[in-house]
């Protein structure tokens, strides 16, 4: 790890301020919460063929775009009014940053919903096996990075970075399969095109997850920002 | 590729740490007493020429000290005492030490206090005095280097027509200009500032602040602020200080993002004591 972690041993002079950048940790983890809660519902109206949990996640965008403004809001009002340095520079900066990539990963589990409820439609594809597994990896990547945001836990948002790499393999595997049912089968395209997708959907919500694991390292650490992962391993 | 970095050039413009700074003076274990009283501990800093250094900490931490060794205004306080060594360069003499006359290191470092304080005397003859001093005594010279000056502190056309009123019938913001030009005047080699805008309104002191960074290509400048958005504002480096002690010292843009050391991120960050 770069240098050593800055810690907050002490309140800040001014109260105000700490209840405010409480306000600003607590507004990022409930949009978080909510966040998570669509990719699990996604992930579940998908291998269950729920169509009204499906319409409950697209419905459940709007408060999730709430919480985004709120946060940019606030994040940007501390900045004007606190002059923030160091560490709470660096939190707040980032909560900006983190609450769209939140933004980002609902608006994949809406996208992951709506194909979802089309897919129901029809018998279940072969490869919705598949595809649930690199759901559920997704879903906990997004888990415990915000596990890690809360904890200003570096090392757990290192590790969720790290496994990034395992969904991007299982996507790959498969396309090739589903490039393979569609040439076996051409009358197959418009579903394996729906579940490629929905496969590319939930590779970005990992890519998201893994962005937040910088920012929190960022947070914490104060080094670079946004790490390219073949510089470090 | 490192996107921090590319983003840093960005939005730095002026103010930042210098390619390949070359240093003006060094201070080596340095320690200052009032009486029994040790105000400096043991301080070891270089100041880089052509650079802005600020002097930032909590009132008592030792930064007016420090930048009052400068110029060896504590001479003028009966029981004080300097050990270790100050060392100005390029002839490399120790400033501090007590074979030096302090009138010469005034002439070669100069000050600007807190409240501005012209002399009792006409804008021309303010800026004039330390040249008189020196033995300048043709008109024309004198009259060159009081406009240089005047230009230098960004006050020549708010006063060409006046020179012959009075300093203080200025306002605050152009006083202090007034007493800047007259620390230029002199070419000095370092100028000191010790809470140059305390006194001053927003705008005045954005002017100053304009100043200092403008001026920094030419001198040396050091300055003493309680407040830190002006130093992170003005300065190339900054340097911490904490009960006498020097706690962390280096480029600004660094010291106030990533702060190496707690005490230095609690201030920062307004979390002291």
């Amino acid at each position: 790890m770069p240098g050593k972690p800055e810690a907050l041993e002490h309140h800040h002079i001014v109260r105000a301020f700490d209840e405010e950048l409480a306000r600003l940790t607590s507004a990022i983890v409930e949009m978080g919460g909510l966040a998570e809660r669509q990719v699990a519902d996604a992930m579940r109206a998908l291998t269950e063929g729920d169509v009204e949990l499906a319409a409950r996640v697209i419905d459940s965008d709007r408060k999730v775009d709430e919480l985004e403004e709120r946060i940019d809001q606030d994040a940007i009002k501390l900045l004007a009014l606190r002059q923030p340095m160091a560490i709470d520079l660096r939190t707040i900066a980032m909560s900006l940053k983190i609450s769209n990539d939140l933004e980002r990963i609902g608006d994949y589990a809406v996208s992951i919903a709506k194909r979802s409820q089309r897919l129901a439609e029809q018998p279940a594809p072969k490869p919705l096996q598949q595809l649930a597994v690199i759901g559920n990896l997704c879903l906990g990547m997004v888990k415990d990075v915000l596990d890690a945001y809360v904890e200003r836990d570096a090392e757990k948002a290192t590790a969720v970075w790290h496994r990034d790499q395992e969904v991007d393999q299982q996507y790959t595997s498969l396309f090739r399969e589903l490039v393979t049912y569609m040439l076996e089968d051409p009358r197959t395209i418009s579903t394996c095109i729906d579940l490629l997708f929905i496969a590319k959907n939930m590779e970005r919500i990992a890519d998201h997850a893994t962005n937040i694991g910088e920012k929190i390292v960022y947070i914490i650490y104060g080094a670079e920002i946004n790490r390219p992962r073949h510089e470090v391993e | 590729m490192k996107p921090s970095i590319a983003l840093a050039s960005a939005t730095e413009s002026r103010v930042q740490p210098m390619a390949d700074p070359k240093v003006k003076s060094r201070i080596r274990n340095l320690n200052f007493y009032y009486g029994q009283m040790q105000a400096l501990k043991n301080i070891n800093m270089d100041i880089f020429e052509h650079a802005v250094t600020a002097l930032i900490g909590p009132s008592g931490c030792g930064k007016s000290t420090l930048l009052r060794c400068f110029n060896r205004m504590h001479d003028l306080t009966p029981h004080t005492r300097y050990e270790g060594e100050i060392r100005l360069y390029p002839d490399d003499v120790n400033i501090v030490g007590p074979d030096i006359d302090p009138i010469e290191v005034r002439m070669r470092i100069s000050m600007v206090f807190q409240k501005p304080n012209p002399f009792p005397k006409s804008i021309y003859e303010n800026v004039a005095y330390g040249l008189r001093v020196r033995g300048i005594k043709s008109r024309s010279e004198l009259d060159g280097r009081v406009e240089a000056a005047l230009r230098g502190a960004a006050l020549w056309d708010e006063v060409k027509d006046r020179l012959d009123e009075p300093g203080t019938a200025l306002s605050g913001g152009q006083q202090q200009r007034l007493c800047i030009a007259r620390a230029l005047a002199t070419d000095p080699e370092i100028i000191l500032f010790d809470e140059p805008t305390s006194a001053l309104d927003p705008i005045a002191t954005a002017s100053i602040e304009d100043l200092i960074i403008s001026m920094a290509g030419n001198v040396t400048v050091i300055i003493v602020t309680h407040n830190m958005q002006q130093a992170a504002r003005v300065s190339n480096y900054t340097a911490f200080m904490y009960l006498g002690e020097l706690i962390e010292f280096g480029a600004t843009n660094e010291l106030f993002t990533r702060p190496r050391h707690q005490r230095t991120s609690d201030y920062l960050t307004g979390r002291f004591g």
